[in-house]
């Protein structure tokens, strides 16, 4: 066979609603953006999944590495004053 | 020594039920197993649009051929979905139809049979895509979080499918003495291939090992066969028709149906091409792929001349 590319992949991000955030929902191939964003109309909202899709090339992408996913996220692991559970509130108060 | 605690800890994760995802380490057992998996999967769903296809334009109204385009549509994402979790674990598009075009990846034998009469297309939808559920709903938590996401997504659109195929089959067997008769012959030749797409009975299937402890696959071949029998049967039931094993009965000790041998010497010769329409769908699929290249060319060249001009403005 020929190396007769299947094009470069694309990321599929959708809102399902307006207001909600969008959502990572799985990539396609296409030629260019215009035709990306067509097929993934037609990959992944066939069944009216979304309002809107953002398309982008995989190859963009910059990730965190899941080797050192301790160490990268260690900072937020002792600082529990971060969340709201960790006051004491005085007795009797509400709507706080 | 790093790769034995590597492994440890890749399994300590399996056993938390945690998802193993494309750039985690695996072991590169586990990576071809999921790649000679997925991509079968894949294949099969891909494949799996010609025998429902030829009927397209056969279908006996129009609301018959408007779910039914909507069906094999359904089959051509379902595929898409599967090749994008086989990517990620670092094969190409490419490589991937090139081994289905070499016959070095295979996908399920159920559609090397024919689809002879539009009872079949009842016949494929109630009992090809109800094995498939079963299968399919099982692999919703296996190990490989693409994987499962993606027949997360299969499992929602898939019902569908099934329940649209048993409603045009129990149409026919509610319907004419002729059109219950060929409702039962789609039943008597579909039934046996169907068991047969759980793969073969547990004490002879080579790949389950690690697969099991992997969690890659969480039932066994024989559970899922077991399953989709014992549902099934009350769906035939409803509808007056029979499956074709005089053995099968209703055990109250176990709680589930017994049912006769299987024939494997048949799922062997379909296995090595040697079914009914193995040619045909090999040479449709290449056909199709080679008569599109030229739509590639040409959006891959309409692609550069904007990236071009870009490049001047």
């Amino acid at each position: 066979m020929s190396a007769d590319n299947q094009f470069p992949q694309w990321e599929v991000f959708i809102q399902s609603k307006t207001g909600l955030p969008y959502k990572h929902v799985g990539n396609v191939h296409a030629a260019d953006g215009e035709l990306a964003l067509q097929n993934a109309r037609d990959l992944y909202t066939r069944r009216q999944e979304g309002t809107s899709i953002w398309v982008l090339p995989t190859d963009q992408i910059v990730a965190s590495n899941p080797d050192d996913s301790d160490a990268f996220f260690d900072p937020a692991e002792d600082k529990i004053y971060r969340a709201a559970t960790y006051y004491t509130m005085p007795k009797g108060a509400k709507h706080i | 020594m790093e790769d034995v605690n590597r492994l440890e800890a890749f399994q300590a994760k399996i056993d938390r039920e945690e998802k193993i995802e494309p750039k985690d380490w695996m072991p590169d057992d586990y990576r071809k197993h999921l790649i000679r998996q997925i991509s079968q999967h894949a294949h099969s769903e891909v494949v799996g649009m010609q025998p429902e296809g030829q009927w397209i334009s056969r279908a006996p109204s129009l609301r018959a051929k408007v779910v039914l385009l909507a069906k094999v549509q359904d089959e051509a994402g379902h595929g898409l979905y599967l090749y994008s979790a086989a990517e990620s674990l670092g094969i190409s598009r490419d490589e991937l139809l090139e081994q289905l075009h070499t016959e070095k990846a295979k996908y399920s034998s159920i559609f090397n049979y024919p689809t002879l009469t539009w009872a079949d297309m009842g016949a494929v939808g109630w009992l090809v895509d109800g094995a498939a559920i079963v299968n399919q709903v099982s692999l919703q938590r296996t190990s490989y979080g693409p994987y499962s996401r993606g027949m997360v997504r299969i499992c929602k659109e898939e019902s569908f499918h099934q329940r649209q195929g048993y409603e045009i089959i129990s149409e026919m067997a509610l319907g004419s003495p002729e059109q219950k008769q060929m409702a039962q012959d789609a039943l008597n030749r579909m039934w046996w291939p169907s068991l047969m797409m759980f793969g073969p009975h547990d004490a002879d299937s080579p790949n389950t090992g690690n697969a099991t402890k992997w969690k890659i696959k969480r039932e066994t071949n024989d559970e899922l066969r077991q399953k989709f029998i014992d549902k099934t049967i009350q769906q035939a039931t409803v509808i007056g028709l029979t499956v074709p094993d005089p053995d099968l009965k209703w055990n109250e000790e176990t709680e589930h149906y017994d049912f006769g041998p299987i024939d494997w010497s048949e799922l062997k010769e379909v296995i090595h091409g040697r079914g009914p329409c193995n040619k045909q769908r090999l040479n449709h699929h290449r056909k199709a792929h080679n008569d599109g290249a030229w739509v590639r060319e040409a959006a891959n060249a309409y692609a550069q001349k904007q990236r071009d001009k870009k490049k001047v403005a």
